[in-house]
């Protein structure tokens, strides 16, 4: 599986964000985005996951499923975390598994891995910072997806957090997948840089 | 290999229907818990329509007169107040990025979306209009003839208002503009509900008329609204 960006251009509110850029990552490949605030990385992840139109160029996977479109194979974790505070923990995580469909897993057992299985039937409004990004990150694990799109990933994370996303990454690799992530902080696992927009 | 094939033939008709009950389902809570509109939107309905005897006096063939047509601007009101947040929670907390990226067609979303939204915040006025009647001097024929029509119009005035709840995402204007929006395009099921109403009670009209064109209404917009509000929420990707 091969997705690969050929001279995109992102233009938004009638600024050039980026132009002629070129990109490529292959199965089992996390790729850092860097680049300094402003200079679309997360236009390109937005891009990439069909929320934004590119102004010009194309983005195409190759060896994916044929009969989905590269958003559907796709997870995003943006900087919303689409978490409603009215339900609980198992209520929110089961409705993304519910509506995302397709290969999934029992999510008692992502919770237990991303550290909330105690906040089960907890109301997610009541939840910290932190514990949201851990209850979004359990939404990558219940749901198969080979392509990950990660919005500062670690922002919010403690220390053991991110052990424990990194041990995450590097399992969703080895299974195949692959990880394209807006980062400032290093990721913790082995990973290629993709530079956007000069030297930070 | 052969596991992925019927998973693959598998995604295409059941996991669609399980996606769209599941995104009902959570509407639906999150609309009955504290702080969600369903509430709302049936005490603003009790609350205009128990001002009105103070506002008109106490004239009781007057007011009976005027029953039918309090009740449907009473529910239209109140069906208006908590549809301009359809989208716009789903927009603010990033869900609606996900629903955009989903597997589930963009249009059937929508319209679930509605769905939810008249089952929480619909049927109760409909529920609520018998008590109300009482109040506004209608009697039994009356009164049932008006939840009647309710329940045949309250659907267009969610699915045309749909339109405007994404407009108002991808615009990003909210509350005010909906009501602009939204308003015009109710006339004629106002029209037509008040007037299958008012045939029950004073004649000399037969209630079949409008309201077989009233039904049109709902059926209509029940087609359009999704489309609608789906075009315009892909337009305003950003």
């Amino acid at each position: 599986m091969q997705l690969s960006g050929h001279d995109l251009i992102c233009v938004r509110g009638g600024r050039q964000v980026f132009a002629g850029l070129d990109f490529a990552a292959v199965s089992g490949e996390a790729v850092a985005v860097v680049g300094r605030n402003g200079s679309g990385k997360t236009s390109l992840l937005r891009l990439i996951a069909g929320l934004l139109v590119p102004a010009g160029g194309k983005i195409a996977l190759e060896g994916g499923d044929a009969e989905l479109t590269l958003p559907e194979q796709c997870h995003y974790l943006g900087h919303r975390d689409a978490l409603k505070p009215a339900l609980s923990v198992a209520e929110n995580l089961t409705f993304w598994a519910d509506f995302l469909g397709g290969e999934r897993l029992d999510f008692t057992e992502s919770l237990a891995t991303v550290g909330l299985e105690h906040a089960t039937h907890l109301p997610a409004g009541f939840l910290s910072a932190g514990q949201r990004r851990r209850l979004s990150l359990a939404r990558l694990l219940t749901v198969r997806r080979p392509v990950w799109l990660l919005d500062e990933p670690t922002n919010a994370l403690d220390v053991a957090g991110q052990d424990m996303f990194a041990g995450l990454m590097c399992e969703h690799l080895s299974r195949g997948g692959m990880i394209i992530a807006a980062t400032h902080a290093p990721l913790g696992i082995d990973s290629r840089e993709l530079r956007i927009g000069g030297v930070a | 290999m052969c596991g992925a094939d019927s998973r693959r033939s598998n995604h295409h008709w059941k996991p669609p229907m399980t996606a769209l009950s599941a995104l009902i389902r959570r509407d639906i809570r999150i609309a009955l818990r504290v702080g969600g509109g369903a509430l709302i939107g049936v005490l603003f309905f009790l609350t205009v329509v128990v001002l009105m005897p103070f506002a008109v006096g106490p004239d009781l063939a007057l007011l009976s007169r005027l029953g039918p047509a309090i009740l449907w601007l009473g529910a239209l009101l109140a069906s208006l107040l908590t549809l301009d947040r359809l989208f716009m929670a789903d927009h603010e907390d990033g869900s609606l990025d996900l629903i955009t990226m989903s597997r589930t067609p963009l249009e059937l979303a929508c319209a679930a979306k509605a769905l939810a939204h008249w089952l929480a915040a619909g049927l109760p006025l409909i529920v609520a209009t018998p008590v109300l009647g009482l109040l506004l001097n209608l009697d039994m024929v009356a009164t049932g003839a008006v939840a009647l029509t309710l329940l045949a119009g309250t659907p267009a005035l969610t699915f045309t208002g749909m339109i405007g709840a994404a407009l108002a995402v991808t615009l990003h204007r909210g509350g005010l503009l909906m009501a602009v929006l939204v308003l015009p395009l109710s006339i004629p099921v106002l029209i037509f509900g008040v007037a299958a109403s008012q045939a029950v009670i004073v004649g000399p009209m037969t209630f079949g008329a409008p309201f077989s064109i009233l039904c049109a209404l709902s059926l209509v917009s029940l087609v359009i609204g999704p489309f609608a509000a789906a075009a315009s929420l892909r337009h305003g990707l950003d």
